[in-house]
């Protein structure tokens, strides 16, 4: 009884992962689709990168098991995200404020 | 006793076996790295104004989307060859973990035919910014599709003995492997968009 219960949780998560994985080709092919109608170009990246940011998502919590993992792994994530984001507005600040007499060349 | 503890019980502090905290402090620092080369590409995007090409006017578009289809359907092969090894079929995981191989290298074949026509229209590194940041973000990428080829080839063939002596500890090593696989394949769900599609 307990194998056949296993079983059959095992193969109810393998049809969730078929779901998510049909589900990252369509978007795929959404955002190739996005990009063949050629919208205007702000239009084109919140709509391009807001597929891929779906599409990560849904491979982060379901492929990553991020949804179902302990609360540890998330604080890890979202420190190492604020890390990020803190170094980008380094980045920024120094970039609006060069040393006198420079530039940035790129 | 286990020579090295919680190989596969959780500790109680963290509730989690030793291998997934520590593969998952690993792609922190993976986020650091890719985050730091998007961060660049943005910025120097955002500074070339006008003069950065649209990645479609140099990237083949087909060649693109082949590579998107066979590196997701490579982490639903993972993920099937883990699901095997939980409903303990070992011949199930080793089917699974093969196609996930072939599919790895049809990828880097994919990869390596795409830099061969970016040199035969002499489109080098060093030619343009652009040529750069895609050969740098699309190489350290390759490498790392490179170096899972290795460790998951190392899991179907030698590795995989473990499975006789240790069957949860094996199970929990391919559970690892996949989460670095999901994780590269979510760094090309973002590459693949922003060299090919912008």
């Amino acid at each position: 009884m307990t194998t056949t219960t296993a079983a059959v949780d095992i193969q109810k998560e393998v049809r969730g992962y078929v779901l998510i994985f049909v589900s990252l080709l369509a978007l795929t092919g959404l955002g190739v689709i996005v990009h063949i109608l050629n919208p205007s170009f702000l239009v084109r990246i919140v709509l391009i990168l807001g597929i891929a940011t779906i599409q990560a998502t849904l491979s982060a919590c379901y492929f990553m098991h991020l949804i179902s993992e302990k609360k540890l792994i998330n604080w890890i994530l979202l420190i190492t995200f604020l890390n990020f984001v803190g170094m980008v507005i380094i980045l920024l600040g120094a970039m609006s404020n060069p040393i006198h007499g420079t530039t940035h060349v790129t | 006793m286990d020579a090295i503890p919680y190989t596969v019980h959780p500790r109680q502090d963290t509730g989690l076996y030793n291998a997934k905290l520590g593969i998952w402090l690993f792609l922190a620092s993976e986020v650091m790295l890719f985050g730091g080369f998007f961060s660049s590409y943005i910025f120097l995007r955002v500074g070339a104004g006008d003069a950065w090409p649209m990645g479609s006017s140099i990237q083949n578009l087909g060649l693109g989307v082949l590579n998107t289809v066979i590196l997701i359907a490579s982490s639903m092969t993972m993920l099937l060859s883990w699901t095997s090894l939980k409903a303990n079929n070992f011949a199930g995981f080793k089917k699974w973990l093969g196609i996930t191989l072939l599919l790895t290298v049809a990828f880097l074949c994919v990869k390596m035919f795409e830099y061969s026509l970016k040199f035969g229209h002499h489109l080098y590194p060093s030619t343009s910014t652009y040529m750069a940041i895609y050969f740098t973000m699309t190489g350290v990428h390759a490498l790392h599709i490179l170096g899972g080829l290795i460790v998951n080839g190392y899991m179907w063939g030698p590795g995989s003995k473990m499975w006789k002596d240790n069957p949860e500890q094996f199970t929990n090593r391919i559970e690892i492997a996949g989460i670095y696989w999901h994780f590269v394949d979510l760094v090309w769900i973002f590459l693949f968009p922003v060299m090919y599609l912008l």
